[in-house]
């Protein structure tokens, strides 16, 4: 019977839809990664400064998106926000918004954390040869830190591709309520029909994911030929 | 040397430094001659690597002046970044850019920071790697090099930006002992040549051979200045005595 249960897949435009799923699965969960990366850069630096008022904000922000599940600000966003500002905010967007934010949160504290792993005295030998700010950072301490944030910056791509499963619970037809809605339909005439359904979600996740951990050990065994 | 007061380059006047209201710099006041090689003696924690820093602006100091080319370095608007230009220094620890082959290291500053040509600095680079025998290593990045050749390339990089003083801080106390020569060589190569250099070190041979002349620095405050052969055959003072004494194994 269970070679029965495949067939699921290529009934009517299932196979279609799955994708179709895919690709909000992976619109949502890219360009959040790209607006993750760009301010969690622009966190990170400003939490090398010494000015109090700014850390103390970054620090709030961060533990708030670590301590609060990132369901409940799916939830808080899609519900709370836009019934408080009284806006219609498609559920997709709220996703993005949502990831995005969670996203520079994180790569924030990663941008932070390989700046501060730099040696006290890379900062004074740019500073000697008479680099500015700007200067030191593009040129010395930017370019070194990339190195160091790149393990921690695939890992958090890949929760964020994965955590995008959530989206479901507000409305969002992604890849995994796509296969939901083919297991229902097809419940009478394949049973076995969720093995395969979420088989092959398994192996698209797959190929979503993997590239990022090859692309990560490439660019690690190149830097540290 | 001529003692000519226009010849003065780096005028140090009553220099205090705190850390932490520990005073490190008690009063310093020294200054240094065009074409001048002067050494700093003295044991650990005494200060002078401290001095040596607040001569580039790494640190600021709380009170006294410093004077750069009868120009006053320590102001509020003081422009450290041109200064640092005309100050180099080399660290203990090399302090390469990992990331940068010794060639972009030596030109990242003549490039970015004085906006030179790049064919001219390239031929001045290349030279100057000649002249301490590594332009073979020129496209290595510093992981593969040695301590000693990392730090003539930290040599070559300060010289590249064409300073007018330049600055070394304990340059040989982090090399194995069988190339420390190699880089104090190159060091005395360029005192030959005219170089104003303020030296700490460690390497007593080294600097009565190289110095014009030696400061000797205990607890903040300089003890004794003298020419070299003096101060190594007759200290004056008691401090400095002692200090040589335990050098002598």
């Amino acid at each position: 019977m269970q070679n029965l249960g495949i067939r699921a897949m290529f009934e009517g435009k299932n196979f279609q839809r799955l994708f179709q799923g895919l690709f909000v699965t992976v619109e949502i969960a890219f360009i959040s990664i790209i607006i993750a990366s760009i301010l969690g850069i622009i966190i990170g630096l400003s939490r090398t400064t010494k000015l109090k008022p700014i850390l103390i904000i970054n620090r709030l922000y961060l533990e708030m998106f670590r301590i609060i599940p990132t369901l409940v600000w799916l939830f808080i966003f899609y519900f709370g926000v836009t019934t408080a500002l009284n806006v219609d905010i498609s559920g997709k967007l709220i996703s993005i918004i949502v990831f995005s934010l969670w996203g520079a949160a994180e790569m924030g504290d990663i941008v932070r954390g390989a700046l501060q792993s730099l040696p006290r005295h890379q900062i004074e030998s740019g500073k000697a040869l008479g680099l500015s700010y700007f200067e030191l950072y593009m040129y010395v301490l930017v370019p070194q830190a990339i190195r160091r944030m790149l393990p921690g910056t695939i890992n958090l791509a890949t929760r964020m591709i994965k955590t995008t499963s959530l989206v479901v619970l507000i409305g969002v037809i992604d890849v995994v309520k796509v296969g939901q809605q083919i297991i229902e339909s097809s419940r009478f005439k394949f049973p076995t029909a969720s093995f395969w359904v979420y088989a092959f979600i398994f192996v698209l996740y797959f190929i979503i994911c993997y590239p990022l951990s090859v692309l990560s050990k490439r660019l690690e065994t190149k830097w540290n030929a | 040397m001529v003692e000519n007061n226009s010849d003065v380059l780096l005028d140090m006047q009553d220099i205090h430094k705190e850390f932490d209201n520990k005073e490190v710099l008690k009063g310093v006041s020294i200054s240094l001659h065009k074409g001048e090689v002067l050494v700093i003696l003295g044991p650990s924690g005494c200060g002078k690597s401290t001095l040596l820093r607040c001569l580039n602006g790494l640190e600021k100091i709380q009170s006294g002046d410093i004077k750069f080319k009868d120009k006053s370095i320590v102001q509020k608007n003081t422009n450290w970044q041109e200064i640092r230009e005309k100050i180099g220094m080399v660290f203990q620890n090399y302090e390469l850019f990992p990331h940068m082959t010794v060639i972009e290291n030596i030109l990242l500053g003549p490039l970015k920071v004085q906006k030179r040509d790049k064919t001219e600095a390239l031929t001045q680079a290349e030279e100057l790697l000649d002249r301490v025998g590594l332009l073979d290593r020129k496209d290595s990045y510093p992981r593969q090099l040695s301590g000693g050749q990392k730090q003539r390339i930290a040599i070559v990089r300060a010289l590249c930006m064409n300073p007018e003083v330049i600055l070394f801080d304990e340059v040989t106390a982090s090399l194995d002992p069988e190339v420390v020569r190699e880089v104090l060589d190159v060091i005395l190569g360029l005192a030959k040549n005219g170089m104003t250099m303020v030296i700490v070190t460690h390497e007593m041979g080294f600097a009565q051979s190289v110095a014009d002349r030696v400061v000797f620095m205990d607890e903040g405050r300089i003890c004794e200045t003298s020419k070299p052969d003096e101060f190594f055959n007759n200290p004056r003072t008691e401090r400095a005595q002692h200090f040589l004494n335990i050098l002598q194994y």
